[in-house]
């Protein structure tokens, strides 16, 4: 299954949407994973809109399978890279160009979703115009209150933090900037009183 | 009368305490035996002689000590002050609101001589004699907002106003209740207030919000808030819970009157005139339960607010696993009585 | 608290006659003393002791906002308006005494942009004035399309022009000369933020071509005050104050309010700023909604109205003030 629908929380944390068409002369799509399926459904809901579309999509742990369809979409431009990170100066140089009017669609986990909305935030696109809709994994992106570092794909509750090693809470304030959610350490009133790690969403 | 500003810490060895004069004038947020959310603003254009109320930026004893605090916090983590591109402008109303505020309220402490651009500062309690010019950064030491919070106590939130919202795009945050700046920053109202039980559901923030939103130019509001902390720790951030939430566990039977603090926030808000900012400074008093209960309607009150506080605003506000304890305190200081409506002692 | 704002109590020290249908005012603090600095796009808000009538009527600041020596504002006379600008225009003199509110600032500039472009058309040319002069002092970058009728009453063009060339571009309509918004609009870089200050006509236009065009609400700015109409007489009883009142053909429920001395808040006395909004307790009748806060569902459900601009034509109206 790729889409999730995730529980009602706290008001900082993300809502995601349903992708639609909008009015622009150009449109920029990022997607990791699943969210070439996002992809696929707007593309088949209006067919001229590709003509005027950038692709930028990572497959992360689904290899090959989508690639062949994504060609297929005919995408004005599409770029398939490794990763998201190694895509970030390539997306930079094309929000340079781009101008009042760009429509941006974001789909696929919520640690790409987040980064992206991060350098398209920064080039000058209110964050509340840009489309965004959750498929594939619900692994969280996680900054340490603490030391501030970032782990990528956690999917327990409570975590070790990659860079300072202490056992955090998973928490559901999040923050469009740092495009993390909260970690904050579980056991700081009892040290080594740490809960087992339950799967987040299980 | 001259303030007699005190040598004393926030930390470690913990010597803050409040003289007789500071009890005398502490905020007491209770009005009445109980506690919920409310919008509870009034005018900001004063209060009575001598209360915490009557400058717009009080200074107290405590003045030297808490800059020294919040230069320590700095030393250790810069990101608790930061400001947006966008907000220095905002940044030199904020300074120039301050400047003029503390001179023309204490001109025996602070003198602020203008000849158009060109600005000189003297803040006599921290030895600080500074000419710079006026909306040009590179003249002074640190960014505007850096530079006049370093130099006034509370925190400071400076607030964006767009989109009929508000924006936490700069701050100045080291005596906090729990909160993180460098999380916050970029956030608007409802979302940096997202972790607050019930508020929401209540309309609280909404209520609040649109009052905010309308406040004018030469018409500041205020508001008192508060929590409770163990230790006179000014620095309760999520950035040291790793090292400062042990200390919640250290409290006993014995020492609960000496090392429970109230936390009292006085929050203010003023429309900055360039920017059309809003600055919101967050100024923390801490009072010992020992010293608090010496002021008896204040002794009876608290003990009946804590007894009766929701629990999940106990835990919201870090005290639950405490509350029995500080109850017991407290119920030794009710004898029942009623109490008087308002906030002020007997 | 309290209505409105902070008042400040000034005197006129100027009148210029810009062309036949504008003129511009200076007030300097009665008694000496510095004017409180304010951003650009602010209003204030002046009283106007007209006999028997308090008008209180909302004009932009023009002058530079660090200028705290004095404010000036435009009017543009309005010779079928309810009589505010004809006030202006007659019989307000140089060293008359005034009273005028603290600047509030609905229109406010969002510091953020890369590039700020504004679109004027008329006597909206006054916000832009004082932002442009914060903006010159900021070093922003901005850059200004302004509509006018002929050379003749477009104010303030040569100024402009002379001090501003790059940046302001000039449109004579009776020369046949606009804007071609869509050609302006296009291409414009990722962070512009787009204002309009001018007509109702053209700030739809402006709106709903950048939005088709996609750009995002977030950067679309509009200031458009409407000024309270003339209408037929009706009467209201105001539950909380327990007092029933008539308002006039030529008065607004708000300055009917106000003349029973009720407390009534306000901001921008021209529907925009929501501060003013009422609940309707009851109500036979029709409602003449002239706002631009209440949305659909609002107007339709009864319950809610802005005396500032909008009026009730029936046989009862019962309001929470």
């Amino acid at each position: 299954m790729s889409k999730f629908k995730f529980p009602n929380s706290i008001i900082s944390r993300p809502v995601y949407g349903v992708l639609k068409p909008r009015n622009g002369k150009s449109h920029l799509m990022i997607a990791d994973a699943e969210g070439a399926e996002a992809l696929f459904e707007i593309a088949a809901s209006n067919t001229a809109i590709m003509a005027k579309s950038h692709i930028l999509y990572f497959p992360k742990n689904t290899g090959q399978s989508y690639i062949k369809k994504l060609e297929k979409l005919n995408a004005a431009q599409l770029y398939i890279g490794p990763s998201y990170e190694a895509s970030v100066s390539r997306l930079r140089r094309v929000l340079e160009d781009a101008h009042v009017g760009l429509q941006v669609y974001l789909t696929g986990t919520e640690s790409l979703i987040g980064q992206a909305m991060q350098e398209i935030v920064a080039a000058g696109i209110p964050h509340t115009a840009i489309q965004t809709e959750h498929r594939g994994s619900v692994a969280r992106r996680m900054q340490c209150v603490h030391c501030k570092g970032i782990t990528e794909d956690v999917v327990t509750d409570p975590f070790v933090c990659s860079h300072c090693g202490l056992h955090l809470f998973v928490r559901d304030h999040y923050s469009r900037r740092h495009a993390a959610f909260q970690g904050v350490c579980v056991d700081a009133e009892n040290p080594g009183d740490i809960p087992d790690p339950v799967e987040l969403y299980s | 009368m001259s303030i007699q500003f005190k040598k004393e810490t926030f930390r470690n060895d913990y010597t803050f305490k409040n003289s007789q004069w500071a009890i005398d004038r502490f905020p007491f947020p209770f009005h009445e035996d109980s506690y919920m959310y409310s919008v509870n603003m009034e005018q900001h254009q004063g209060g009575p002689a001598g209360s915490v109320f009557e400058k717009r930026f009080d200074v107290d004893e405590h003045y030297l000590a808490e800059m020294e605090d919040r230069a320590l916090v700095l030393a250790e983590d810069p990101l608790r002050c930061q400001s947006l591109p966008h907000m220095t402008l905002a940044g030199w109303d904020l300074l120039e609101l301050i400047m003029v505020s503390k001179s023309e309220d204490y001109p025996d402490l602070f003198q602020l001589h203008r000849e158009g651009n060109n600005w000189r500062w003297i803040n006599k309690p921290m030895k600080i004699d500074d000419q710079f010019v006026f909306m040009d950064e590179t003249t002074l030491p640190y960014g505007p907002m850096e530079y006049i919070t370093r130099q006034t106590q509370g925190d400071f939130a400076v607030l964006d106003q767009r989109d009929d919202n508000l924006w936490m795009d700069a701050g100045m945050v080291t005596t906090q209740a729990d909160w993180s700046l460098d999380f916050d920053i970029g956030m608007n109202f409802f979302e940096w207030h997202a972790p607050v039980p019930k508020a929401h559901e209540m309309g609280i923030f909404v209520r609040a919000l649109k009052f905010l939103l309308n406040i004018q130019q030469g018409s500041p509001a205020r508001r008192l808030n508060w929590t409770m902390t163990v230790n006179p720790l000014l620095d309760t951030s999520p950035e040291n819970y790793h090292k400062w939430g042990v200390e919640k566990s250290t409290l006993t039977v014995e020492n609960v009157g000496e090392k429970q603090h109230l936390r009292v926030e006085l929050q203010t808000f003023f429309r900055l005139p360039r920017s059309n900012a809003l600055v919101f400074p967050i100024r923390c008093y801490l009072i010992r339960l020992e010293e608090l209960v010496t002021v008896p309607k204040w002794g009876r009150r608290l003990h009946r607010i804590i007894r009766d506080l929701p629990e999940e605003l106990a835990t919201y506000k870090g005290f639950i696993s405490n509350r029995p304890m500080i109850q017991e305190y407290l119920s030794g200081f009710d004898d029942g009585q009623p109490t008087s409506d308002g906030i002020w002692p007997d | 608290m309290s209505a409105g704002t902070n008042k400040i109590a000034v005197t006129v020290t100027d009148i210029i006659e810009v062309n036949q249908l504008v003129k511009r005012f200076k007030f300097e603090r009665t008694g000496g003393g510095d004017l409180p600095v304010f951003s650009g796009g602010a209003h204030t808000v002046v009283e106007m002791l007209d006999k028997e009538i308090t008008r209180l009527n909302p004009y932009s600041i023009m002058s530079d906002p660090m200028d705290q020596n004095a404010y000036t504002i435009s009017v543009r006379r309005d010779d079928k308006g309810r009589g505010g600008s004809l006030f202006m225009h007659h019989q307000v003199r140089v060293g008359d005494e005034m009273v005028i509110s603290y600047p509030v600032n609905l229109f406010a500039l969002d510091l953020r942009a890369k590039k700020h472009l504004m679109i004027a058309g008329g006597i909206g040319i006054t916000p832009f004035l004082a932002q442009i002069k914060q903006l010159t002092t900021l070093q922003y970058h901005f850059e200004l399309h302004y509509s006018v009728r002929n050379n003749t009453v477009g104010s303030y063009v040569d100024e402009l022009t002379s001090f501003y060339p790059k940046n302001t571009h000039i449109y004579y309509s009776d020369d046949g000369q606009s804007i071609d918004l869509e050609q302006l609009l296009d291409g414009q870089p990722l962070g512009t933020h787009v204002y309009i200050c001018g007509p109702k006509d053209m700030i739809t236009w402006v709106y709903e071509t950048a939005e088709s065009m996609g750009w995002p609400r977030e950067v679309i700015h509009y200031e458009e005050f409407l000024a309270p109409q003339s209408g037929k007489p009706f009467e209201v009883l105001l539950e909380q104050s327990n007092k029933t009142i008539q308002v006039g053909e030529h008065q607004s429920l708000l300055e009917a309010m106000e003349a029973a001395d009720v407390d009534a808040p306000y901001l921008c006395r021209g529907g925009a700023c929501g501060q003013c909004e009422t609940n309707v307790i009851s109500s036979e009748g029709q409602f003449i909604h002239r706002d631009h806060w209440l949305d659909d569902e609002q107007r339709k459900s009864g319950k809610k109205i802005m005396p500032c601009v909008s009026r009730f034509e029936g046989k009862s109206l019962v309001l929470d003030r």
